[in-house]
């Protein structure tokens, strides 16, 4: 084995990424522009939500009451309707996504120091949206009510606190972005689609081109070949995955909170799995169809699914976590979350790293051990 | 018409030789459903939590139950100093954490306002906000019942107004994000194996040459249209059935709309797809090609911005606009609106609309650019 004989291989496998126009946008393009979408376009922010509002009383009473919910960012007053029909049909169309109704009688039980109720219905079709508009409607709700105690007892010349103050702090991502959520997972899924599905691609292409058989006649040895081949696309993942990392930087604001040293050794481990992997499924298909088929079930679905990169495992079937642990992503994205948004050492992950590593170790060696039958 | 009739013919026995195919158009749908659909939840229950309870009392102990008998929070870890808290929550180990000041109950007994700290860990930005969420709730359940003490003590002498929010949940009364997800998966897996079949159908023939053989011969090339097509619009059609089918009694989604307003706007739907999958065969030269194109420039963008898993409200405004250009967007919408609401055409006739526009449009420029490559 020669770096000397190994490098115009490399050469070759690079110059071909780069005729071919196709791969080569979805190699190196797709990876920024995945990120700008992410970080622009998508999140799970529950603000502005379309209210409609039915006040039965119309005092001013009911209006104070009123503002209190669209003083905040959280809901829109996008409609004041003036029957129940309207309410059902705002709602059924999605044009409201909460509907409030103020009784007849609610300015007067408030004078009078009673107790009232107003009606809120809630669209829960989009359950994740609701509950957290649930516990917005709550809040606010109860801080009026307790407000309208505190003025009683002011008036009696009696003191009255909130009893609790509740202080939130948030750690590690207090603006609770999504971009930094889904960033550390999108770094796994680009290392999966460079890693898996190009190593297998390019190896199966060869085989179908019938090159393949040409460079084994040549005096190249098969670990020269495989070895130039799954370095080119080490090289084109590492430099993705830096392209994502200095895109959320500047773009996202997402600085490593770690070291960067520890973050590609969790990179690195992780990379040569993916490889091994799009070794061993180049090592058991023939067509590149079916190549991209079996990566694709066995990559990328699963690091989109299975590795709590956008669905927490911890909500999924028994069944299901116990499934997450065959995706090696899964330990990944603890790792690159804990150095990039914790800023925590390996103390905190070192098992993540030997999962992965044992991984990575079988994928290798069951590629090996294929590639060398096949040679012989 | 018996031309097109033979090229179906043809199609079919394609279909049963390559027995491959076959198993995938009609196999991958349901495993695609059942999976994403036990997969794809967005709830957040079970939140591990640590408490760090310097007061020790009743008062303490009895606030602490409150977030146990939630049922959103499970009790985890105890601990008696702050400095262990790091170490947690670093780890992972507990994703939110309660502070409780030495103060607590002498503050409750006296009638002082108490600070109650609550860490918790922003990197899963959506189930951190939800933690919250619940917590903020606890706390002001817990400020009540305690008003309601200060009423009894001074009843009589001072009586309070108090407004109750009496929350109704429409549609999805028990919250479960799946009654959600289910049907928009539904429509992405009606896509994905409509558009690939379609196109990977196409393309094929392409490749071996096939294609070109039938163009010599004396078949009109709509009719080598109609006659390619129509197989696919029969599996998909098989392949509504069968999705409608699992997210009904697998998933047990409730299907409250129109059976028959759902197949006939699903068929509407396919329309589009494929219109969009012979389109790509016209753009692509092979299997490998189509399907890269069919996944980046199609259902990435689809699913992104469909309102599938981001709601499109949150969207910036610009985007907004954008997603009007993506007709699963129409689609999810009828979709979910007839699973969850039970609406019908009333409320959905704008969506049925623009997607029978958006079919009729890119299937005849599909068509039309199929025929300019075939001469």
């Amino acid at each position: 084995m020669k770096i000397r004989r190994i490098l115009p291989i490399v050469r070759k496998e690079f110059l071909q990424i780069w005729r071919d126009k196709r791969s080569f946008t979805v190699l190196l393009l797709f990876p920024g522009i995945l990120i700008f979408v992410i970080g622009y376009a998508l999140n799970f922010d529950v603000k502005h939500i379309s209210m409609a509002v039915f006040d039965r009383d119309k005092s001013s009473t009911s209006r104070g009451f009123i503002r209190n919910f669209s003083n905040t960012e959280y809901f829109d007053i996008n409609y004041v309707v003036n029957d129940y029909s309207s309410i059902d049909e705002l709602l059924n169309r999605g044009d409201a996504r909460v509907a409030l109704i103020i009784p007849e009688d609610f300015s007067g039980a408030i004078l009078a120091g009673k107790e009232t109720s107003v009606q809120v219905l809630v669209d829960g079709s989009n359950a994740n949206t609701a509950t957290t508009a649930i516990a917005y409607i709550q809040v606010i709700i109860q801080t009026y009510s307790t407000n309208l105690v505190m003025n009683v007892l002011k008036r009696a010349g009696r003191e009255f606190y909130m009893p609790i103050d509740l202080r939130p702090k948030i750690w590690y991502n207090p603006e609770l972005s999504t971009a930094k959520f889904l960033i550390p997972g999108l770094i796994g899924f680009i290392l999966m689609i460079s890693a898996v599905i190009s190593t297998s691609l390019s190896v199966v292409r060869e085989k179908e081109r019938g090159t393949m058989e040409q460079m084994m006649v040549s005096s190249l040895t098969t670990l020269e070949i495989i070895i130039g081949k799954t370095v080119s696309y080490l090289i084109i993942a590492l430099a993705a995955s830096a392209f994502v990392l200095i895109v959320g930087f500047l773009a996202f604001d997402i600085a490593i909170r770690g070291s960067i040293l520890w973050l590609y050794v969790g990179i690195m481990i992780f990379l040569i799995g993916g490889l091994g992997q799009g070794l061993l499924i180049s090592t058991i298909t023939n067509t590149q169809q079916v190549a991209f088929l079996v990566s694709v079930f066995s990559s990328l679905l699963p690091t989109f699914l299975l590795s709590g990169f956008v669905f927490p495992i911890r909500s999924m079937p028994l069944f299901l976590q116990v499934l997450t642990n065959i995706t090696p992503a899964k330990f990944f994205l603890v790792v690159v979350r804990s150095e990039i948004l914790k800023g925590t050492g390996p103390s905190a992950y070192w098992d993540q790293l030997i999962y992965m590593a044992i991984f990575s170790a079988i994928m290798i060696g069951f590629s090996a051990v294929r590639l060398l039958k096949k040679a012989k | 018409m018996r031309q097109i009739y033979h090229i179906i013919i043809k199609e079919f026995l394609h279909l049963r030789r390559d027995r491959k195919m076959l198993a995938i158009s009609i196999l991958a749908p349901v495993i695609q459903l059942i999976l994403l659909g036990y997969a794809a939840t967005t709830d957040v229950k079970d939140i591990p939590m640590l408490v760090l309870d310097q007061d020790k009392s009743s008062v303490s102990r009895e606030f602490i139950n409150l977030f146990v008998n939630s049922g959103y929070f499970v009790l985890t870890q105890q601990v008696n100093s702050p400095d262990k808290i790091d170490q947690y929550i670093e780890d992972g180990e507990v994703w939110i954490a309660l502070v409780i000041p030495s103060d607590f109950s002498a503050n409750m007994l006296a009638g002082r306002q108490t600070i109650v700290q609550l860490i918790a860990d922003g990197s899963d930005a959506n189930s951190a906000n939800i933690g919250i969420g619940y917590a903020s709730q606890i706390i002001a359940t817990y400020s009540r019942s305690l008003m309601r003490t200060i009423e009894t003590q001074t009843r009589g002498r001072l009586t309070f107004a108090h407004v109750n929010p009496e929350v109704r949940v429409w549609y999805n009364p028990e919250l479960k994000s799946r009654n959600f997800m289910v049907p928009g998966v539904l429509a992405l897996v009606l896509m994905i194996i409509t558009m690939t079949l379609t196109s990977l159908g196409i393309v094929k023939e392409k490749e071996i040459g096939t294609l070109e053989q039938l163009m010599v011969t004396p078949i009109k090339s709509y009719q080598l249209i109609i006659g390619k097509l129509l197989p696919f619009v029969i599996i998909a059609a098989v392949d509504i059935l069968l999705v409608i089918t699992v997210a009904y009694w697998w998933f047990g989604i409730p299907l409250r709309g129109s059976f028959f307003l759902l197949l006939g706007l699903s068929g509407l739907f396919v329309l589009t797809t494929l219109g969009l999958g012979l389109f790509v065969s016209t753009v692509s030269k092979t299997q490998q090609q189509a399907m890269m194109t069919a996944q980046f420039f199609f259902f990435m963008p689809f699913i992104f911005f469909s309102g599938f898993t981001f709601p499109i409200e949150n969207m910036p405004q610009v985007i907004q606009y954008i997603t009007y250009a993506i007709p699963l967007r129409y689609y999810i919408v009828i979709v979910r609106g007839l699973f969850l609401k039970g609406v019908g055409i009333a409320e959905l006739w704008t969506q049925a609309a623009a997607l029978l526009a958006f079919g009729v449009v890119i299937l005849t420029l599909s068509v039309l650019r199929f025929k300019k490559k075939l001469s």
